[in-house]
């Protein structure tokens, strides 16, 4: 940060109206420079795909609710971030605490890897309905550990006791431990790359020293099978991180400039909630567990209201709480960050699964006519950067941003390079008001320009009610007119000047387009590098709405156009007809609650061709 | 009108003639003046319903937002700017029915503002219904046969959850309402006042001279920091006591909260450290 000190980052005095007005330009300029170095990331990260290296391993660590699969997956992601190798883990888990069946496929390869695929190279089986779930992915060159006090009569199966090895090393509290150990036996590591990894995660020494010795004991049982199934490790790059999607979303929201969050826990929006209380001494936020979430979203209107930089974090049926509140925002004219991660409805539905369902409710919900933008990022870079946008996009608009993610980007862990920060701290876009402010008043950009209680001499009014300018009641049919024409003008400004540009995969000149929205980008864009059908790109839509100028040129251009999202109905494909009059000819769905994989893109994409 | 009113001028005013409201916004009024509260930096938060027109009359900051949503609102507007002072204003139905669930919480945060209720024991605005706190047995449009449910009791509910400040206050009592209400604002903390006022249109029965009949002030004696005497009183409706029932200092919300720590400065004075946060990157990585 350049201006660091306390004194030049803080609004010194009400009429320091001037600074005020520069901050906001600053910030505006500068969110436009992180969006091109996102999108210079994201083109590295499309060459890495391209890298002639194919080694790579694929390797399914399942169990029960509550064995500690989700610190066996952050043990091993690191070891294989610390061995140089970039690495994936994706968890698919049942809604339970105990029990269950449970796994967690972790993906570590020389190139880059962003997306889930189906086979299975390595399978540690720590639960016997496992099996059962898993068997569809394994083929015969799949490696099968399991403990043979488990599986009696399981036949090909590497055995590895863990009851028995655990006995004498303190219990089952260890098996994890001396999991992670047997694999990296497997995969022909030393032992030394393991314990560099579990320093990180126990930070007690005596938990460390326990779970090395763990450790050793599964590396050393290992030794018949050392190498089995190898991928060495490489050159380290420095300074790479280790992030799952909520912890993108929940940086973003900082470097965003968020100073309030108040939101009611539901899976899987929660992880962002957490993170910012843990961010909330550091970086001075107010983080409040609401009661519900009508309670969550009219406690950030009342922040931005006051001057705050306020965001929800919410899941389906939470939204659906917040849609009253939605609407005051538009009425009030407030900006609102609203981070909406999306799981399988209706109702409850599967909690902790993943799908893209929400499309709809983040378009339509909330009575009357007021505009919004809805981002989707489709990778943890773009969830950092669509986040901290949506805070500018909402200052500078006075109306809701939506960034919808989904479970599976959210409990997804990446590696990559830490985010570029922009150069100037972002500031909202608040005039010091005088005397004769009227806070509906129409600016010079037909804008209004926001004064905040306790900034300045003028009285701040919003009123859900229709209001004149000045904030109070009116039933004036003129007034009406006038007030519905200028909050429905901002939707060009979210549209045009603010908006997020898709990104093409693939040639420019393309007669086949696929169109995708939110976390299935990357395994697309692998499904193509895969196949490189002929006249075939993918566009992946970053701000799925208002729709952009830049996605209906692309459309326009297709002479096929197939649309790929993770529901049942094609929510992106009608907004796309309805946006654009586009015609869709075919639509990709998957509804069961998982992720589309690699393999499954590539199988669509081949009976396409085949055509 | 005098010099120093806080009454904004011009307006055309929405409730019935001899309502309630109208002597509830004449107190609040003389009792900013003699407060001489700094309008600038004074935020009245409501909801909807005839009472919660009460700012549209005000010459202060508004925060007019949903039905029963004063509350969350008005937490964190004094959150996000401690030097503000926050009253939230509404009536019976919109505070107690609506967003019972908030009025529950907001106690149990204790952010520093006042609540004031406007409580006539009916619905106005959508004419005549039921309200929480109608009388059993009151005849009413929707309730033709009777209310069957009891009333809610929020001077006993903000006790039993330990509410810092409770009182009732009755709108024919200026002199009184006006010394609680001063009271009220100047304590640190969640403070309800819940004032009762006749509806002259909808509520036949809770009138002026029901009011004047059935309300009796708290003893002379009575202590408000007695939270079981204050709880015994509260249960008591007929007469309904009037006075500061209850009143216990204790840490405010806002004051405990992490960002205020070492950073007293309301949240639009602040920009990200990003420096700090390059560090958060690279420790969370």
């Amino acid at each position: 940060m350049q201006d660091g000190t306390p004194e030049n980052s803080t609004v010194k005095d009400a009429n320091d109206l001037e600074y005020v007005g520069k901050a906001w330009q600053v910030t505006y300029k500068d969110v436009k420079h992180a969006e091109q170095r996102a999108s210079q990331a994201i083109s590295e990260t499309i060459a890495l795909i391209h890298a002639d290296d194919t080694r790579e391993i694929t390797l399914v660590i399942s169990g029960e609710a509550g064995q500690g699969l989700q610190t066996i997956a952050h043990i091993l992601a690191r070891m294989f971030m610390n061995g140089g190798l970039h690495v994936l883990a994706v968890s698919e888990f049942m809604s339970r605490i105990r029990g269950g069946s449970n796994s967690v496929t972790l993906r570590a390869a020389h190139r880059s890897v962003r997306a889930l695929n189906e086979h299975i190279d390595l399978c540690v089986l720590l639960d016997k309905k496992a099996l059962q779930r898993l068997r569809g992915r394994c083929a015969a060159d799949t490696i099968l550990i399991g403990d043979p006090a488990i599986f009696v009569d399981e036949m090909g199966m590497f055995p590895l006791p863990l009851k028995e090895l655990s006995a004498n090393i303190g219990g089952a509290i260890y098996n994890n431990s001396l999991v992670c150990g047997y694999i990296t036996r497997l995969i022909g590591w030393e032992l030394s790359h393991l314990e560099i990894a579990l320093t990180r995660i126990f930070t007690d020494c005596d938990l460390l020293a326990k779970n090395c010795a763990a450790a050793r004991v599964g590396w050393e049982y290992g030794v018949d099978s050392s190498g089995r199934c190898s991928i060495p490790p490489c050159e380290v790059k420095p300074g790479r991180i280790l992030l799952d999607g909520s912890q993108a979303v929940a940086l973003g929201a900082v470097a965003g400039g968020c100073t309030f969050i108040s939101s009611y826990p539901m899976s899987p929006s929660t992880e962002v909630l957490t993170h910012l209380a843990k961010l909330a001494h550091a970086h001075g936020i107010i983080v409040e567990q609401a009661e519900d979430e009508i309670s969550a979203i009219n406690m950030g209107l009342g922040s931005w209201y006051a001057g705050g930089r306020a965001m929800v974090s919410t899941s389906g049926g939470g939204f659906d709480l917040m849609a009253e509140g939605l609407s005051l925002c538009g009425a009030i004219e407030s900006p609102m960050v609203i981070h909406l991660a999306q799981r399988p409805g209706p109702g409850t539905g599967l909690p902790t699964r993943t799908e893209q369902a929400d499309l709809e409710i983040a378009r339509y919900s909330g009575h009357g006519e007021f505009p919004r933008a809805i981002l989707a990022p489709g990778s943890p870079e773009e969830a950092f950067t669509c986040t901290a946008h949506a805070f500018t996009m909402a200052d500078l608009s006075q109306s809701p941003v939506i960034i919808l993610t989904d479970q599976y980007l959210l409990d997804t862990l990446y590696d990559l390079d830490p985010f570029e920060l922009p150069d100037t701290a972002p500031g909202s876009r608040i005039i010091a008001t005088t005397e004769d402010y009227r806070r509906y008043a129409p600016g010079p950009d037909g804008i209004s320009p926001r004064g905040i209680p306790g900034l300045g001499a003028g009285r701040v009014c919003v009123d859900s009610d229709e209001h004149d300018d000045e904030g109070c009641i009116t039933e004036d049919f003129d007034v009406r007119i006038s007030m519905v024409d200028k909050r429905l003008s901002k939707l060009r400004l979210l549209r045009e000047d603010l908006a997020l540009p898709p990104r093409l995969y693939g040639p420019a000149y393309f007669k086949r387009l696929i169109v995708g929205w939110g976390s299935t980008a990357a395994v697309v864009a692998e499904a193509l590098e895969q196949l490189q059908p002929v006249a075939t790109s993918f566009l992946h839509c970053i701000q799925i709405y208002p729709v952009s100028k830049a996605i209906t040129d692309h459309l326009h251009r297709a002479k096929q156009i197939i649309v790929i999202e993770n529901n049942a109905t094609g929510q992106f494909a009608r907004l796309l007809k309805a946006e654009t009059g586009c015609t869709v000819s075919r639509e990709w769905h998957k509804y069961n609650g998982l992720a589309f994989s690699v393999d499954e893109v590539v199988e669509l994409l081949r009976q396409e061709v085949e055509l | 009108m005098s010099e120093n009113s806080y009454l904004r001028t011009g307006c055309d005013v929405a409730w019935c003639p001899g309502c309630g409201n109208f002597g509830i916004l004449k107190i609040v009024n003389e009792t900013l003046q003699e407060m001489e509260l700094d309008p600038r930096q004074t935020v009245v938060v409501s909801g909807i319903g005839q009472a919660a027109k009460t700012p549209q009359y005000l010459n202060l900051h508004f925060f007019n937002g949903l039905h029963g949503r004063a509350l969350p609102a008005a937490t964190a507007i004094k959150a996000t700017n401690r030097n503000l002072t926050v009253i939230a204003e509404s009536g019976d139905g919109d505070m107690y029915g609506e967003g019972g669930n908030h009025f529950i919480h907001c106690i149990r945060r204790n952010p520093d503002l006042t609540n004031i209720v406007h409580n006539n024991m009916v619905y106005g605005l959508t004419k005549g219904q039921a309200s929480p706190t109608s009388p059993h047995g009151l005849v009413t449009p929707l309730q033709v046969d009777g209310v069957i449910l009891e009333p809610f009791n929020p001077i006993a509910v903000a006790i039993a959850l330990d509410a810092s400040f409770a009182a009732r206050a009755y709108v024919g009592h200026a002199d009184q309402t006006r010394a609680i209400l001063k009271a009220a604002i100047r304590h640190r903390g969640y403070a309800l006042v819940d004032i009762l006022q006749p509806c002259v249109t909808f509520n036949k029965l809770n009138t002026y001279r029901w009011f004047e009949e059935h309300t009796t002030p708290l003893a002379a004696d009575h202590d408000h920091t007695d939270k079981i005497q204050a709880f015994a009183r509260a249960c008591e409706n007929d007469p309904l006591r009037l006075g500061i029932f209850y009143q216990n200092e204790k840490p405010v919300f806002e004051d405990q909260l992490a960002a205020y720590r070492g950073d007293s400065r309301p949240l639009f004075e602040r920009r990200v450290d990003l420096n700090k946060l390059a560090e958060t990157v690279r420790v969370m990585g």
